[in-house]
């Protein structure tokens, strides 16, 4: 497959919309061999969208999402992305994909002791020298983007202050403005709103679902909270054991799927 | 090895084992006292020798003051000059021995290193550099710049081998370099314990600098030792407590530098 380059005829760019944005294919993975986390896993990711994947805990989302920019390397399987297979490319090549790839954990992962303004250029490591980035001599492109992206999740007046100091909402939103820092062609989230209550939740969901609308990228997200899910999916991926047992619309997601998906049927009552 | 009494569960069943080892520790101080001639009668009239000694310290004699800052500022340099060096190579050195960043083939010769730096007392090693490099206070920084290695090297692998791997996992996911993931993920995370580490060894260097002068590797350590051989013992006083002002100078100094960098 070609790189995709922003450069192209009309035409070429309308395919370019229908293709899909990410590939999966028999993606696998084994921490320990001889036991799969990810049994072979075949998706295909719209250039448009938020899809949830929902799925008990242990079932191997955190690794699929991790397998995509490789924080976590699949043992077999392709990742196509942008045109090209992520899992075959060296450390430098991988580099410059991931800076395309935007990601929001769980925790935060914020480093706490550099400031929010610290945080947010942390975005732009891959395309800044490391001595450039020692000094803190970022190009003033990246600086104004940081203030507008600061202003964007409504914390302008905390650029100075150190991660470690704001809210667990508050983090998250610096977690997000980060990833935005960066560009993204695809955005991954792992469980953003596990650590947060259900109104900072909603609330973090909206502003994912507001940036990726705005800037026009795919969002995949793993989440425990099957209501949000439905709330703000264009699509769910169910998974267990490794495998996908539901890929649908958030609509046609059922009790009996669910009961699938997370086995026994107690909790649902 | 449980003892067995009427009831089945004991609520702190003995540890033989622990008792035996206990009474051969205890066996084994007795005969190694015995052994080295620790006698009362001994130790009576080494207190008699000490009282004479310690009264002819006083009063302190600092006539020959010129001498005495002339080693006093040596000492001082070594101490500053070595452990800067010290932190040039063991922090790089720390990098490349912490298991969680780096692969077994680079962590190992690491450790290895710092190994050796640590396994012989810095005025054994300055002995050896005052073999190489000759009289000198150029023996006694490379000396204690080996000691520093050591030293600074296990402290600072065991803070980065401690550092939160979420913020790292972070920085990388964000396609930055190597040297920017450190500098980004790791050094905020460890630079406060760092300032701390070099300033404890800053201050075992300056104690250790007056030392390596024994065996002439430059420092006040040397005419202190002299003057020791020369009976001069109201200026060896006048050394001792110059030391001792000098190595509280640097307890300040250090309390001082830690609150500039809000440690």
């Amino acid at each position: 497959m070609e790189p995709v380059s922003t450069e192209k005829a009309p035409a070429a760019r309308v395919e370019e919309r229908r293709a899909p944005a990410l590939v999966l294919r028999g993606l696998s993975k084994e921490y320990v061999a001889g036991t799969p986390v990810l049994r072979g896993i075949d998706l295909e990711f719209a250039p448009r969208g938020i899809t949830a994947i929902i799925g008990p805990s242990g079932t191997g989302k955190s690794t699929l999402i991790r397998c995509i920019n490789r924080l976590v390397e699949p043992t077999s399987g392709e990742v196509l992305f942008e045109g090209k297979d992520l899992v075959k490319l060296s450390r430098g090549e991988l580099r410059s994909a991931r800076r395309r790839i935007g990601m929001v954990f769980q925790e935060y992962n914020l480093v706490e002791r550099l400031t929010v303004m610290e945080n947010l250029l942390c975005g732009r490591l891959g395309y800044v020298s490391p001595f450039k980035a020692w000094l803190r001599r970022y190009p003033p492109r990246d600086i104004g983007r940081a203030f507008d992206l600061l202003e964007t999740v409504g914390l302008s007046a905390h650029a100075q202050a150190r991660a470690d100091s704001l809210s667990g909402g508050q983090r998250q939103r610096v977690g997000i403005a980060r990833a935005m820092m960066q560009e993204p062609r695809l955005l991954l989230a792992d469980e953003p709103t596990s650590s947060l209550d259900p109104k900072t939740s909603v609330e973090i969901m909206a502003l994912m679902e507001t940036l990726s609308e705005m800037h026009g990228f795919p969002v995949i997200i793993n989440i425990h909270n099957v209501e949000l899910a439905r709330r703000f999916a264009d699509r769910v991926i169910g998974m267990t054991g490794g495998h996908v047992v539901y890929d649908g619309s958030p609509e046609a997601l059922t009790e009996a799927h669910l009961k699938q998906i997370y086995g026994g049927q107690d909790w649902l009552d | 090895m449980a003892a067995r009494t009427g009831s089945t569960d004991l609520a702190f069943p003995p540890n033989w084992w622990a008792r035996a080892a206990w009474l051969l520790f205890g066996v084994y101080v007795f005969y190694a006292a015995s052994h080295l001639e620790f006698t009362p009668a001994r130790f009576a009239v080494g207190l008699e020798h000490g009282a004479k000694f310690v009264s002819r310290l006083f009063p302190p004699d600092f006539k020959r003051w010129e001498l005495l800052v002339k080693g006093m500022v040596e000492s001082l340099q070594i101490a500053v000059v070595a452990s800067a060096l010290g932190v040039l190579i063991s922090a790089p050195l720390a990098l490349f021995a912490a298991r969680n960043l780096m692969p077994v083939w680079a962590s190992w010769p690491a450790r290895a290193i710092m190994v050796l730096c640590r396994t012989f007392h810095p005025v054994i090693v300055a002995i050896l550099f005052v073999k190489a490099v000759g009289f000198g206070a150029l023996a006694g920084i490379l000396a204690l710049t080996v000691a520093s290695i050591g030293f600074l090297g296990k402290l600072m692998t065991e803070a980065i081998e401690e550092i939160s791997l979420k913020q790292v996992e972070a920085v990388r996911a964000t396609g930055a370099p190597f040297l920017s993931v450190v500098s980004y993920a790791v050094v905020p995370q460890v630079f406060s314990r760092f300032v701390g580490f070099i300033s404890y060894e800053t201050d075992a260097n300056l104690r250790n600098s007056t030392m390596v002068g024994i065996v002439g590797a430059g420092g006040i350590g040397g005419t202190l030792f002299a003057a020791f051989q020369r009976f001069d013992y109201d200026f060896v006083c006048a050394i001792v407590l110059t030391i001792i002002v000098l190595i509280m100078a640097g307890e300040i100094l250090t309390m001082r530098i830690k609150r500039v960098f809000k440690v």
